[in-house]
């Protein structure tokens, strides 16, 4: 990549005009725009998410019943995953997709920017019917977010709420992803080749690919729930001849690509950041796509894996065992590159750095467990225990959100144009990790002496530990309030960041735009050799 | 960016997002009061959301249709359009598969488990044939029913179907060769036989309810059944739709032999459709 | 605090040879980690506790085996990163060495190798899942079937069926706000009324289904864990090695009370087990009774109402009985006498039971705030109509009256 000035985009400050009001934001079709309200939803939605994590926890301090009635509790126990994965995790991804996707291929912006604010402002409709659930009659479902019939089937009007939620997500997903492929595939900059693409253009290109395949199946097991449910068919009625457990291979046949969808473009966040502190180039970068796509084809493969314990012929646990270990493979190769890229390099340990390294350290860690749960028979045993929800939260927490925390350090300088203040970067960085063990790495210690997950009560012998895990739970959160004050502090009184702050850094919004990005960028694209 | 100087053409703002996000609220609204039974609020809030969409639909299409006219696109905004319409209707397929994939699991696995020795436990006269009820309905006569054959209507439209996919290359040859009336004539003549398809199962299903006593109450037969051929018809309706569209784009002189993406999504769509009837024909109706 | 498996496991190429070489340092590194273990009596668990079959000793071996390859591995990766982290900094002078970041044949041994370490990892799992699925030739079934919220267990030879619920008092629970009157006591939520008794050293096969919504049989000591479906016979099977009680719960979330579905296992010498199979016959023997014999199909959707059908007394009451059985008799009991250990009220002779239908109908739609009683307003309408109709004239209810469709329906408004 050139390693050009950016000169030309000075030139065209002077059109460099927005909107300004409430029209700005309602009617936008500027990229830019879009992903900050992606974020900021992602971000309102994981307050929420977080405070019914709070209730949980709450309730799970010590034996006995003392906050939440045991339908609220499994209300909050549901919701809090509907909401963590649909309105947090995956809108923030698609906030840094849209940010950045243009910018890393020098586009002007995506290929079709009234979709993509589509994609945007279908959100708020679902997040207001999943909210709005835990007032209606009933309450909110009681599920888990795995809307397993029959128990799903019971529940009152939420349950229709949550189905037609979904399928206004799913629909946002697939116009988001389907924006997401063309861009990528028709907007790059001459000389963009497909192996020069950052990797975490590459990442999301197949996570696009992946939700384009599996968010229909969703829409169709929902659809399914939704007609057992109000019109009299059987799908997952054994009287009328289906099977509650057919639910449970489509939800999943979603459910484990979905998974990837979330993990994916973590591992191309932390792509871009370990090189740039690296001083040096990705190490097997060709690889790193290969292994990228290997994890998705893999995981269209491995969705009985979570379905050990229904009672499949011995024929499928094997298959569904042996194709889930085999995803060990291109995930230990994304490690290892990570490795070999930091090896003979030049390192400094700023922020980002810190969160891709605690990412590379736990997310590791969740993916042996993985591999433990991998073996069916082990699973067996630990199937729908506590030890299952520490590996899936360091996955999705000390994975997928630690390298969100540590893409918004990094790309702060270059979304606001303010540096982040380092010591209460790193401070933030200590305080969760230290918070996030306290919570979940006890929860694996649970897992193993039998508590079950979704209860709100439990017997002694797993007080200690759940004690152990409240209060960093308690203590994670208030970690969370930090990082928000630190950021606001940046966002009205931070140092002004340089066009290209990070020293290792060399994709192209880097080293062709300043900071912060203009309203609009690379009208006229770079030509890149 | 409002000004726009040649290059990809990127939109300005647009009211149109948030007009179809509000369409979906307030048909998400209605469907859950309607569903139940929540009088007379649901159906209110499900027209009203409806017309807000009619309403989007003709507002951004219009738009769209108006900046293609005005030669806005260019060949790169046109290859956007092909990519992601072809991804599109690769959603859709995977839609369908879900469907599909519930009548194989239905017909490979649950239903031969329901009968097996194991399950005689739970129910024991259970004759585990397809096509069944399921082992509960099927002891009560009140859902005993019969299946449709594949060799009335369900083939006459299929033939009507692989037909209607002649026609509309055939109107796509006029548009190539610029002769217009062969083009509309065609296009005119697939809409009809989609047309002529969709009265059919309107009347395939009367006969199911009336004759054969085959509902989509009728346990994972009539579930599957009607699911799928539902389904289908559904996308048959959005297809003769938007043939009508270009029907009259055509007739008003759009689209040039050069530049006809808005014809040809439709085509692959409808495409899309008979490919996925074909398979329905099979397996739903054929290998009873 | 971790104990040696030591019952008859499989020995699958001196796998459980290596996991007790190394389990006492597994213990000392545990132990480590919990080193505030020793204070009080809390308990720090952090292994699987104690197999108590050959199956599950076989789980407790694979699994150690799989974290110690999956330790090591850790070690050795997280060794060369933290290696990296202090050697090649820029603050100690470190350049970067920008030409190293492609080697094909680094890419391949990294490949290869792991897939090797997976192969090794794949054969004994291997085993034990076919030895897992092997259900054959039983000594005893046990039919067991799951209920919001407790179990049901049918032991098919013996003639045996009998409810296993909540046996803890819920004055030791509290509620939110209101604390517990009573201390919990050490088998809190651990404890039931009948436990399940089986034999030692019997191969004893589960048929597990459910008559309502998923359930999971899951006791971690036996290596079961097995879902409930409504509908559908699934089985799983063990073999205790040692008499003894093992405690287990429902892994599967199946509403309001799941985690107040604890299953307790007992485990009798021959001798023992045949003299509790003779005590048992005198309370749990299944009736001769075609209606309650064990045969009955539970009834998933069990009654539909046709427009403008005209009901019989006998009718609802017939259909009443099953949807009874499924709904109710957890709490309530088959014979309407209730249990007094989970506040459950008795319908025989209750005053709101053959009092006026409008207040039973409330109570069946609403629930009673406060209590463990749900509303079961997501029953049919002609659901309700023919388990209220049951109630009515069942045991010593003899109203002689019926529930109607249309009174439920009007009542919901």
């Amino acid at each position: 990549m050139t390693a050009t000035t950016h000169t030309a985009d000075h030139a065209d400050e002077h059109h460099d005009h927005k909107p300004y009001g409430l029209s700005r934001w309602l009617f936008t079709t500027n990229h830019k725009d879009i992903g900050t309200m992606y974020l900021l939803f992602g971000l309102l939605m994981a307050i929420v998410g977080g405070f019914l994590s709070l209730g949980i926890r709450a309730e799970l301090f010590m034996p006995g019943l003392q906050i939440l009635q045991p339908e609220t509790f499994n209300s909050f126990m549901t919701l809090h995953g509907l909401i963590m994965v649909f309105g947090a995790v995956m809108p923030v991804f698609v906030g840094f997709a849209n940010w950045l996707i243009p910018m890393q291929i020098g586009a002007a912006d995506m290929a079709f920017p009234r979709m993509n604010n589509w994609s945007f402002w279908m959100l708020p409709p679902a997040a207001i019917l999943l909210a709005a659930s835990f007032f209606v009659e009933g309450g909110a479902i009681q599920s888990g977010w795995t809307l397993y019939p029959p128990l799903f089937t019971q529940s009152g009007i939420a349950g229709d709420m949550t189905i037609l939620a979904v399928h206004i997500l799913g629909a946002s997903s697939i116009m988001g992803s389907i924006n997401i492929v063309t861009t990528v595939l028709n907007l790059r900059a001459p000389g963009m080749t497909l192996m020069k693409m950052p990797l975490f253009v590459w990442t999301w290109l197949i996570t696009a690919y992946l939700l384009i395949a599996v968010m229909p199946v969703l829409a169709g097991a929902v659809t399914m729930l939704l007609t057992d449910r109000h019109f009299g068919t059987s799908f997952f009625n054994a009287a009328g001849g289906g099977d509650p457990t057919m639910f449970m291979h489509i939800f999943w046949f979603f459910g484990h690509p979905e998974v990837y969808i979330i993990i994916l473009p973590a591992f191309g966040i932390v792509s871009q950041i370990i090189p740039a502190f690296s001083r040096k180039p990705l190490f097997g970068y060709a690889s790193m796509v290969y292994a990228t796509a290997s994890i998705a084809i893999l995981s269209f493969i491995v969705w009985g894996h979570h379905m050990f314990t229904v009672g499949m012929p011995a024929a499928g646990q094997l298959f569904f065992m042996y194709a889930t270990m085999l995803i060990a493979v291109p995930t230990g190769v994304k490690v290892f590159n990570w490795i070999a890229t930091m090896w003979r390099g030049s390192l400094t340990f700023e922020t980002p750095m810190l969160w891709a390294l605690g990412f590379l350290f736990m997310f590791t860690m969740g993916g042996f467990t993985g591999l433990v749960l991998a073996i069916t028979p082990v699973d067996i045993t630990l199937h729908n225990s506590y030890y299952v929800v520490a590996h899936f939260h360091y996955t999705m927490v000390a994975g997928a959100s630690f390298a969100i925390f540590g893409g918004v350090y990094y790309w702060w300088p270059k979304w606001t144009g303010k540096m982040y203040n380092e010591s209460a970067g790193k401070l933030h960085f200590w305080w969760t990790t230290i918070g996030f063990n306290l919570t979940f790495f006890p929860q694996h210690f649970l897992g193993l002496a039998g508590m079950p997950r979704r209860i709100p009560d439990y017997a002694l012998q797993f007080a200690e530990w759940n004690m152990i895990s409240s209060i960093g739970a308690f203590f994670l959160a208030a970690g969370q309030i930090f990082f928000m004050i630190t950021l606001y502090m940046s966002y009205k009184s931070g140092q002004p960041a340089k066009d290209k702050q990070w020293e290792g850094a060399d994709s192209l919004e880097w080293t062709h735009l300043p900071s912060p990005a203009p309203y609009h960028t690379f009208e006229v694209q770079p030509v890149l050799k | 960016m409002s000004a726009h100087t040649g290059g990809y053409y990127f939109a300005p703002p647009s009211k149109w997002p948030l007009v179809g996000s509000t369409a979906l609220f307030f048909m998400a609204i209605g469907g859950v009061l309607a569903m139940n039974s929540i009088q007379p609020g649901g159906w209110i809030f499900l027209a009203v959301g409806f017309a807000i969409l009619v309403y989007m639909l003709f507002g951004w299409f219009g738009q769209v249709i108006d900046e293609s006219e005005r030669g806005l696109y260019d060949k790169q905004v046109d290859v956007s359009f092909r990519w992601s319409m072809s991804w599109f209707i690769f959603s859709e397929v995977m839609f369908f598969a879900a469907f599909f994939g519930a009548l194989f699991y239905a017909r490979v696995y649950s239903v031969p488990w329901l009968g097996d020795m194991d399950n005689r436990v739970l129910w024991d006269a259970y004759n585990a044939a397809w096509p069944t009820a399921g082992p509960y309905f099927d002891t009560n006569p009140a859902y005993q029913f019969s299946t449709m054959s594949a060799w009335g209507i369900p083939a006459l439209n299929t033939l009507l179907l692989l037909s209607s996919g002649a026609t509309i290359t055939w109107a796509h040859w006029g548009l190539l060769q610029g002769k217009r009336n062969q083009l509309i004539i065609g296009l005119f003549l697939t809409i009809l036989l989609g047309v002529i398809f969709l009265g059919f199962q309107v009347y395939e299903y009367i006969h199911a309810y009336s004759d054969l006593n085959l509902k989509l109450t009728s346990g994972i037969f009539g579930s599957t059944f009607f699911m799928l051929t539902g389904f289908h018809g559904f996308h048959v309706t959005l297809g003769v739709t938007m043939l009508i569209v270009i029907l009259a784009r055509c007739m008003k002189g759009h689209f040039t032999a050069e530049r006809h993406f808005g014809f040809e999504a439709v085509a692959w769509y409808w495409h899309f459709v008979d490919v996925v009837w074909l398979g329905l024909f099979v397996v739903v109706y054929w290998l009873v | 605090m971790i104990s040696k498996s030591n019952i008859g496991s499989a020995n699958t190429f001196g796998l459980a040879r290596l996991v007790r070489l190394v389990n006492p340092v597994m213990r000392l590194g545990f132990l480590a980690i919990a080193g505030f273990a020793t204070l009080a009596h809390a308990s720090y668990d952090v292994n699987i506790p104690p197999p108590a079959t050959g199956i599950a000793s076989e789980i407790y071996d694979l699994h150690l085996y799989i974290l110690i390859i999956c330790v090591i591995i850790f070690v050795l990766v997280f060794g060369a990163m933290f290696y990296s982290v202090f050697k090649f900094r820029k603050s100690q002078g470190a350049k970067a060495d920008v030409n190293f970041h492609e080697s094909t044949l680094i890419e391949i041994i990294w490949t290869v190798i792991p897939f090797i370490i997976l192969i090794v990892m794949a054969i004994p799992a291997t085993k034990t899942v076919l030895a897992m699925k092997d259900t054959s030739n039983p000594d005893l079934t046990i039919k067991v079937v799951g209920y919001q919220w407790g179990w049901q267990y049918e032991y098919q030879q013996d003639g045996l069926s009998f409810y296993s619920s909540l046996a803890t008092p819920w004055s030791q629970v509290g509620q939110p706000g209101v604390p517990a009157s009573e201390p919990k006591g050490q088998n809190y939520l651990l404890e039931v009324d009948n436990p399940m008794v089986v034999p030692v050293g019997k191969k004893v096969r589960l048929l597990i289904t459910s008559n309502d919504v998923l359930h999971g049989w899951y006791v971690p000591t036996l290596g079961v864990n097995q879902y409930g479906i409504p509908g559908f016979i699934k089985d799983s099977w063990f073999k205790v090695e040692k008499a003894g009680t093992y405690k287990g719960q429902c892994s599967q979330i199946c509403g309001k009370l799941h985690g107040y579905m604890p299953i307790t296992v007992v485990a009798k010498d021959p001798a023992d087990y045949a003299a509790w199979v003779k005590e048992a016959k005198g309370k749990f023997a299944i009736k001769s009774d075609a209606s309650v014999a064990a045969d009955t199909p539970p009834k998933v959707a069990a009654i539909v109402d046709e427009p403008g059908k005209k009901w019989t007394l006998g009718e609802l009451k017939q259909a009443g009985e099953s949807l009874y059985a499924a709904n109710c008799a957890a709490c309530h009991q088959a014979d309407g006498k209730g249990n007094p250990a989970m506040k459950a009220k008795a319908l025989d002779g209750s005053p709101v039971v053959i009092g006026a239908k409008s207040s039973q109908i409330a109570i069946l739609l609403k629930g009673r705030p406060g209590t463990l009683m749900a509303g079961f307003d997501r029953l049919s309408d002609v659901e309700l109509a023919a388990v209220s109709t049951y109630a009515r004239n069942s045991w010593g209810n003899k109203t002689g009256d019926m529930v109607l469709p249309a009174d439920i329906k009007a009542a919901r408004k």
